[in-house]
């Protein structure tokens, strides 16, 4: 029993905040690859940068006294989001929207967003400096431990109080989101502008409306996984820049352009990385015992090892690229 | 007052000129179809009316009001509408979905005018939950013209609307045209099937490299002898 | 560089790129007189060396369209490559276990290899679509396994026993060009994967497989060292220290030094140059140009597209190898964790795109103007800081904590500003590529 418990904690929970975080991170990639068709690689600097939105924001509310039953990070999101939103439209009019209206090619596009990155990172070390902080420097960080002894087991299941919450704003997010596109008016016509922007043109959608629409959930779902991630683990200025890779990957395993997909792809990657790495002898120990003398398993049974988590994302999305370019769900769309 | 004017229109995609001076006026009751060799600037003028490409000399007017390089989301709430020849449908969305795109820019209850779509192509109420994807040539052609008359234009311009549809198709989607027009829709449209379309047209007008060759009634062009011989193929 | 300018057009470009070069040799003289000669020297054989890898971004990039995301990654194999060929031989490891320990992981690899391709041949039985991918991911996992259980073991020993496996002690020359040789082999099998990528995607890809790379080489401890850097790696011209021996004073050692560094890093630069662009300028050059310009055409024209692009694409890595084996030997320690995306891949780039792409003369003005910029925006940037800290004290807000690490990162948004001012103004850079007639 204890060690499904110790899977539990080790894979289910983690992989889970895990794929959450690049669940939201990559609807942000791929909405903006189905709108404007070019692989925003400065997406994990807006990450950190909302993250470091949400920090100051919090500072301002611990040092004007206020305490708040939930973590001051997550009750500064909406503020933070907002934020994080206006600046990702401020982006866009500055360095992308030019580019697109001489009608540069998409890898202009993708070279300017590495310009952006450079531009955010600078921005923030020179700013916050290179070091690591916490939100939780002030305030205690609450886990809650589900006792299990009914089931027969000694260890409880844990998770930390932001680890819940981020799971119920993930779920309200994706919900938010599938409304949208599926039920208003200018859901439906980034949907459309998603899947022909000609036509999109020809039957008098805003086109630029679309546009800004798209940065703005872009950049506050950003903000969220960056926030989420840094109440997690820790706040660096270059927390987000290490997962870009695997929230792309998420991103084309879902099938660029595909909203849902992303999603998917999200939890998938996730769960890839903590299974691959998860050491099977904490589960499988009891066998042991029936294990015939001389065959016990070794001490350590996972199947890469620990430092090369990141690269098991690397792997499939190099993988899904060379095979499957489009994604694994055939015909999915949106 | 004509319903759109094209004065001398001279535009193209950044290059040479494409179109040279293009001259076509018709009425709110006209069936105006523009025919014409291969590349002589048939979408050419219709992207031109449509703000799709730079005009560089000449004017267009829309009842009355001048609308050169105007953008599509000016254009649509004004009454144009237009259906292109290719890629003329949302493929991931249903069929009810690529009607409401098409009233986008209307701020009014539509549901009415869908009821109208549905009337004039029966088959697309069945086919609503379907997504467009997934219908034949001749049916994404319905959702295509169905999705511009969301608009309630007063104006369709459509470019070849039976390009690759089955003979059986091109008939209906022609009755289907004259239709719309009865029901006061001013139609300017391109057709490679020439003669067949410039028998119901009540305007016709031969394109050939960029310039107006004829202009007439349908039945004019049909009947002069050069014209029949040059541009319908003796 | 307009149109309208066809007549005088070559001239006034020639003229444009005299004056680009003078202006930046008065730049590098500044930089000599304000932070003295031998940290000029420095930064003159660093340029050097990123010139030679801009170069190889350039035959990708400028003459093939292809977009390399890896640059990180082949500078790691360089600096790898040469680790192992020039650094001392470590006895401690061939006496021991280890080579034979090693001998049986390679002969695990190439058992699990052969059954990778066992499975690839199972068409020949019968065996097809579904359980033939199967079989050949099964392959693949007992591959794996069979490798891990040779290698696992042999790691564990070497690393606790010899530590690494050393080098062979040979010329750093020799060690460069196995640097581009192995750059030469991985990009071959990295270009036959992913070449046929549309160009975004192969952006990802590579960074992805540079990564993947990057991982490798800091995690095999017992190949690299891995976080425990290689230091010191010899010169192939005489040290500072050997030239003290000989009764330099400590100015003078290290002027000179650097100075017979540099005189062999430009001599490669030079040599690869002009065979570059002479190889350019011919017919070679004008098909691979037909290529960038019209895949389609030149596909028609019965070219071999794909073919082209992979040699382009090895021939610009191997540059990159030798660049990186280059810098390694140079600072004389090869640490892993020092390669940077932004340092090693990006840099590159903005030194390509604000030199000209597909101008050889441009990227490699290109990478000094930025190489310098880079360098010299820690000083500059801390001067602002310290001056402004002056102002905040004297307002009362007390002095910027921080100064030095914060300027520091300046450089990289100043790196970010560049390239994006050149996308915007200069998308063709400073000395645009010349559009050759054909005739
Ligand atoms: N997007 C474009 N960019 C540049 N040139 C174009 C573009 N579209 C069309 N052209 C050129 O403009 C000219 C006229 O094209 P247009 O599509 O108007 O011809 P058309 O009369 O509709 O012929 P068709 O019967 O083939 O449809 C052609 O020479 C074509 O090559
Ligand atoms: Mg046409």
């Amino acid at each position: 029993m204890d060690e499904l418990i110790f899977f539990i904690n080790r894979v289910l929970i983690s992989g889970t905040v895990l794929g959450s975080i690049y669940a939201l991170g990559a609807i942000g990639i791929t909405l903006i690859f189905g709108i404007l068709r070019f692989a925003h690689f400065a997406h994990g600097d807006m990450m950190t940068m909302g993250a470091f939105i949400a920090f100051v924001l919090a500072g301002v509310l611990a040092s004007a006294g206020i305490v708040t039953p939930l973590p001051t990070g997550v009750v500064v999101l909406p503020v933070a989001m907002v934020l994080a939103a206006i600046i990702a439209l401020g982006i866009d009019k500055s360095f992308y929207a030019p580019l697109r209206q001489r009608g540069a090619r998409p890898v202009t596009l993708l070279i300017a967003s590495i310009g952006v990155t450079l531009m955010i990172q600078g921005v923030i070390r020179l700013i916050f400096g290179s070091g690591t902080r916490s939100f939780f420097a002030d305030e205690t960080k609450d886990i809650f431990r589900i006792d299990m002894s009914w089931a027969g087991a000694q260890r409880p299941i844990s998770v930390t109080e932001p680890q819940v919450i981020m799971f119920v704003v993930t779920a309200l997010l994706v919900v938010a989101l599938h409304l949208f596109l599926t039920r208003s008016r200018l859901g439906k016509a980034m949907r459309a502008m998603a899947d022909n922007a000609d036509l999109a043109q020809v039957s008098g959608i805003n086109t630029a409306l679309v546009v800004r629409v798209t940065w703005v959930i872009a950049g506050s779902l950003a903000c969220v996984a960056g926030t989420m991630l840094a109440l997690d683990v820790a706040l660096m200025p270059d927390l987000a820049f290490n997962i870009v890779l695997p929230i792309f990957a998420a991103a084309i395993v879902g099938g660029l352009g595909h909203a849902y997909g992303a999603i998917v792809g999200g939890f998938l990657i996730a769960f890839a990385e903590t299974l691959a790495v998860f050491n099977w002898t904490a589960v499988l120990r009891p066998l042991n015992a029936v294990l015939p003398e001389g065959m016990a398993l070794p001490p350590n049974l996972s199947l890469v090892p620990t430092e090369y988590k990141l690269t098991v994302a690397f792997i499939i999305l190099v993988i899904t690229l060379l095979a499957r370019p489009t994604g694994i769900f055939k015909g999915a769309s949106t | 007052m004509a319903l759109i004017e094209l004065k001398h229109v001279v535009g193209g995609y950044g290059g040479a000129p494409i179109l040279n001076g293009v001259d076509i006026a018709i009425e709110q009751s006209d069936i105006g179809v523009i025919v014409g060799p291969n590349g002589a600037g048939k979408s050419t003028t219709l992207k031109a009316i449509f703000g799709l490409l730079k005009v560089m000399g000449g004017t267009i007017t829309f009842a009355g009001e001048e609308i050169t390089n105007s953008l599509p989301d000016r254009l649509v709430p004004k009454g144009l509408s237009f259906v292109p020849q290719e890629k003329n449908v949302f493929t991931s969305m249903t069929v009810e979905e690529n009607l409401e795109m098409g009233a986008f820019t209307r701020t009014d209850d539509f549901s009415d005018t869908m009821g109208w779509v549905y009337q004039m192509f029966p088959i697309l109420r069945e086919k609503r939950r379907q997504p467009a994807g997934e219908l034949s040539g001749g049916q994404r052609q319905m959702v295509a013209m169905g999705r511009a008359l969301m608009s309630k234009p007063r104006l369709l311009m459509l470019d070849e609307p039976s390009a690759g549809l089955s003979p059986r198709y091109v008939i209906e989607i022609f009755e289907t045209i004259v239709k719309i027009n009865g029901e006061g829709v001013g139609i300017l449209m391109v057709e490679q099937n020439a003669r067949q379309a410039l028998a119901f047209a009540s305007r016709g007008f031969v394109l050939a490299n960029g310039q107006n060759r004829f202009t007439g009634t349908g039945q004019e062009l049909i009947a002069d002898p050069e014209v029949a011989r040059s541009f319908l193929g003796g | 560089m307009s149109a309208a300018s066809t007549g005088t057009g070559w001239d006034t470009s020639l003229r444009r790129g005299l004056l680009l070069f003078v202006a930046m040799f008065v730049m590098i003289v500044m930089v000599g007189m304000v932070q003295g000669t031998a940290s000029m020297l420095l930064i003159l054989t660093q340029a050097t060396a990123y010139a030679l890898i801009a170069l190889g971004l350039n035959i990708q990039w400028g003459y093939g369209g292809l977009f390399n995301f890896a640059i990180m990654g082949f500078l790691m194999v360089g600096g790898a490559s040469t680790v192992f060929l020039s650094y001392p031989v470590n006895t401690a490891f061939w006496d021991s276990d280890g080579p034979m320990l090693l001998g049986r992981a390679l002969v695990a690899l190439l058992i699990g290899l052969g059954l990778v391709m066992l499975a690839r041949q199972s068409r020949r039985i019968g065996i097809s679509g579904r359980i033939r991918t199967a079989l050949i991911v099964l392959a693949w996992f007992a591959g794996y396994v069979i490798y891990r259980s040779q290698i696992d073991p042999a790691a564990a020993y070497i690393e606790s026993t010899a530590g690494f496996i050393g080098g062979l002690g040979l010329h750093p020359v020799l060690g460069w060009a196995f640097g581009g040789l192995v750059s030469a082999v991985i990009a071959f099998f990295v270009g036959r994967i992913s070449l046929g990528l549309r160009t975004d995607y192969l952006a990802i890809a590579t960074i992805g497989i540079s990564e993947i790379i990057r991982a490798l080489i800091k995690n095999m401890d017992w190949l690299t060292r891995g976080t425990m850097t290689v230091s010191p790696m010899p010169w192939p011209t005489p040290l500072p220290q050997e030239l003290r021996a000989l009764g330099f004073t400590i100015q003078d050692s290290f002027i000179i030094a650097r100075l017979g560094f540099l005189a062999l890093t430009a001599l490669i630069l030079v040599g690869m140059f002009f065979f570059v662009q002479r190889a350019y300028g011919g017919p070679w050059g004008r098909m691979m140009r037909a290529i960038r310009d019209n895949h389609i055409a030149a596909a028609s024209m019965g070219k071999n597209v794909t073919g082209r692009q992979l040699e382009l694409f090895v021939l610009g890595s191997i540059l990159m190898g030798i660049g990186g084996a280059i810098l390694a030997t140079f600072t004389q320690i090869f640490d892993p964790s020092g390669y940077q995306p932004i340092n090693h891949t990006f840099m590159i780039w903005v030194m390509v795109i604000v030199g000209g792409a597909g101008n050889n003369w441009g990227v490699v003005l290109g990478a000094f103007l930025i190489y310098i910029v880079w360098v010299i925006s820690d000083p500059l940037a801390q001067l602002i800081f310290v001056n402004l800290s002056v102002l905040t004290q004297e307002l009362g807000w007390g002095a910027i904590p921080e100064i030095d690490s914060r300027a520091l990162q300046m450089r990289v948004f100043v790196l970010g500003v560049v390239i994006t001012i050149a996308l915007r103004y200069a998308p063709r850079g400073i000395l645009p590529e010349t559009v050759r007639r054909e005739a």
